[in-house]
């Protein structure tokens, strides 16, 4: 109960945060790239296309609406810090005023900074606007370090905060009775499935403790991220590859710090075969455990959730883009099925992930921790 | 035909241009300050939530599962132990049993033997008082039988003597039972 009462509390200040913040993006200036390729709306394919392409990437600035006729745009801005020739600097997003094409350079004491493509730009010195070259990239700037909290920063907070919120009440509850109340009898289930199902056959009986709280965390990480993903609050965190590889990364270093003496012999001086081969082998199992295996733990969740909210997006389009042929009616009820029916798939599809992503971190923790029976 | 080739061709390049430029994106995509953020806010996570959150729920699972299977366990051996007492109790009610039907047994037995005795003992006693009765009777009739005799003898002189007496009142009478007995005797 008191789990519901801090969530909806939660959900509450959230909302009142968005709605008190609304104000300030009205005021932004009306100079994106759609007034200029001459739409007001998204209603042409290239436009759909750029607008999934920019979904999919990170962005320094939450919002949930944009007018593009009256400018008005529902959101709010989030921190910038970078790390630049001039050192570190912070401010909130609101100064780009939505800019996503070097239009609008921030000024901060002396150091140019600018915003192409949800990427800040350091202006070198002497240049005073941002020079594209055919390709539409920047001449004479370069990129800074963006530490800013952005949009996939802000999803990681929040799924940490709910995260939190939910199983330390799980723990606490559990000082009352052995038995969970309320919203945590959800997640009892869920945390004995992670243990049982998952950490258990792939780990061990002896060893799988040690990497529960790795494999908690990053099963519960990921699904929650991958369902916010599938809100209308447009998160798109999983399909962030620096998100994805930065989890893979961690899964590597675990394993590969708490291989056995066992594992390592296997690995670099295969017994039972060749002396010859064993070199070779050696690579290989090191090339497999240090590139290959994170690499498709890394890709698989990158692939899966982007294709997904790809896939989402485009069949939500069709409504615009099959309007000509079908009508309005026929276009928009096949969108509506066509999109209600994947975006069930996406549901288990958010799950499985995380289940994947978990099970492949223990297998490979697994063969790292396992003791061999020697012959 | 050249045309068609061409534009074939353009395709081609056209699909490689787009691969190349999607790995571009890929690549450009990939934001270090993010990577840096996600490990620092991942590693934040997992002490907090180990601290927190998955050591006391795993403790308590633990020990919840233990106490489940300790109560189970408990409740296995009770019920050996009910089963086991029962066991006993039947084994008691048997021997119980078993031992009321000896007692009952060997009282029957001995009531019976008792009568027995007392009937053998009777009848020697009955017997042996009707001997020594017998012996008296015999007794007290040979007795009777001596006394009698006496008493007849007694009586017959009597009964001579008066005879006697009386016969010889009369000097007659003596003289004649002189004379007979003299004939008598001369007779003889």
């Amino acid at each position: 109960m008191m789990l519901v009462k801090q969530t909806t509390k939660f959900i509450a200040i959230l909302v009142l945060l968005m709605t008190s913040v609304s104000s300030f993006a009205n005021s932004g200036e009306h100079d994106n790239q759609h007034q200029e390729e001459g739409g007001n709306k998204v209603d042409t394919p290239d436009e759909i296309k750029a607008y999934i392409a920019h979904h999919l990437q990170d962005s320094h600035d939450f919002h949930l609406y944009t007018n593009n006729e009256t400018g008005a745009n529902i959101g709010f801005p989030l921190p910038v810090i970078v790390w630049t020739s001039g050192g570190l600097k912070v401010f909130m997003s609101s100064e780009f005023h939505h800019d996503d094409n070097g239009q609008v350079i921030v000024n901060k004491d002396g150091v140019l900074l600018t915003k192409i493509h949800s990427k800040i730009y350091e202006l070198e010195s002497g240049a005073e606007a941002v020079v594209f070259d055919d390709h539409h990239h920047a001449e004479n700037a370069h990129k800074v370090l963006d530490f800013s909290i952005t949009k996939s920063v802000f999803g990681m907070l929040l799924t940490g905060i709910l995260m939190l919120l939910g199983f330390v009440a799980l723990a606490k509850g559990y000082k009352k009775s052995a038995i969970p109340t309320g919203f945590s009898r959800v997640l009892e289930p869920l945390v004995i499935y992670v243990r049982d199902e998952i950490a258990r056959p792939n780990i061990g009986e002896k060893k799988y403790r040690k990497f529960m709280s790795f494999l908690l965390t990053v099963f519960f990480f990921i699904w929650i991220l991958n369902l916010l993903g599938l809100t209308p609050l447009g998160f798109n965190v999983t399909g962030q590859i620096a998100v994805t590889a930065c989890l893979a990364i961690f899964t590597v270093v675990i394993y590969m710090f708490s291989g056995t003496k066992d594992f390592w012999a296997h690995t670099l001086w295969m017994p039972g075969v060749p002396v010859v081969l064993r070199p070779i082998l050696a690579v290989i199992e090191l090339i497999g455990f240090v590139v290959i295996k994170p690499f498709s733990l890394l890709i698989r969740l990158f692939a899966n959730i982007t294709a997904g909210h790809f896939v989402v997006m485009s069949l939500i389009a069709l409504m615009i883009t099959m309007k000509q042929a079908f009508g309005p009616v026929t276009s928009t009820g096949m969108s509506l099925i066509l999109s209600l029916f994947i975006m069930v798939i996406e549901i288990l599809v958010a799950f499985l992930q995380a289940f994947i992503f978990t099970m492949l971190s223990s297998l490979f923790i697994g063969m790292a921790v396992e003791e061999h029976d020697h012959h | 035909m050249v045309t068609e080739a061409v534009f074939k061709l353009n395709k081609k390049t056209e699909v490689k241009l787009f691969i190349s430029l999607q790995m571009d994106q890929l690549l450009n995509d990939f934001s270090p300050g993010l990577f840096f953020m996600q490990a620092i806010i991942l590693l934040i996570l997992i002490v907090l939530m180990r601290k927190f959150a998955w050591k006391p729920i795993l403790d308590s699972l633990q020990t919840r599962e233990d106490g489940i299977k300790d109560a189970l366990d408990a409740a296995q051996n009770a019920k050996l132990e009910l089963e086991n007492l029962q066991a006993d109790n039947e084994k008691l009610l048997q021997e119980a049993r078993f031992e009321r039907e000896t007692m009952l047994k060997d009282a029957r037995d001995i009531k019976t033997k008792m009568i027995e005795d007392a009937k053998t003992e009777a009848q020697t006693q009955a017997n042996n008082i009707i001997e020594q009765a017998q012996v008296a009777i015999e007794g007290e009739k040979k007795a009777a039988m001596v006394e009698l005799k006496d008493h007849v003898a007694k009586l017959s002189l009597e009964i001579a003597e008066k005879i006697v007496r009386k016969e010889l009142t009369s000097n007659d009478k003596q003289l004649e039972l002189v004379e007979t007995m003299l004939t008598e005797k001369s007779l003889n």
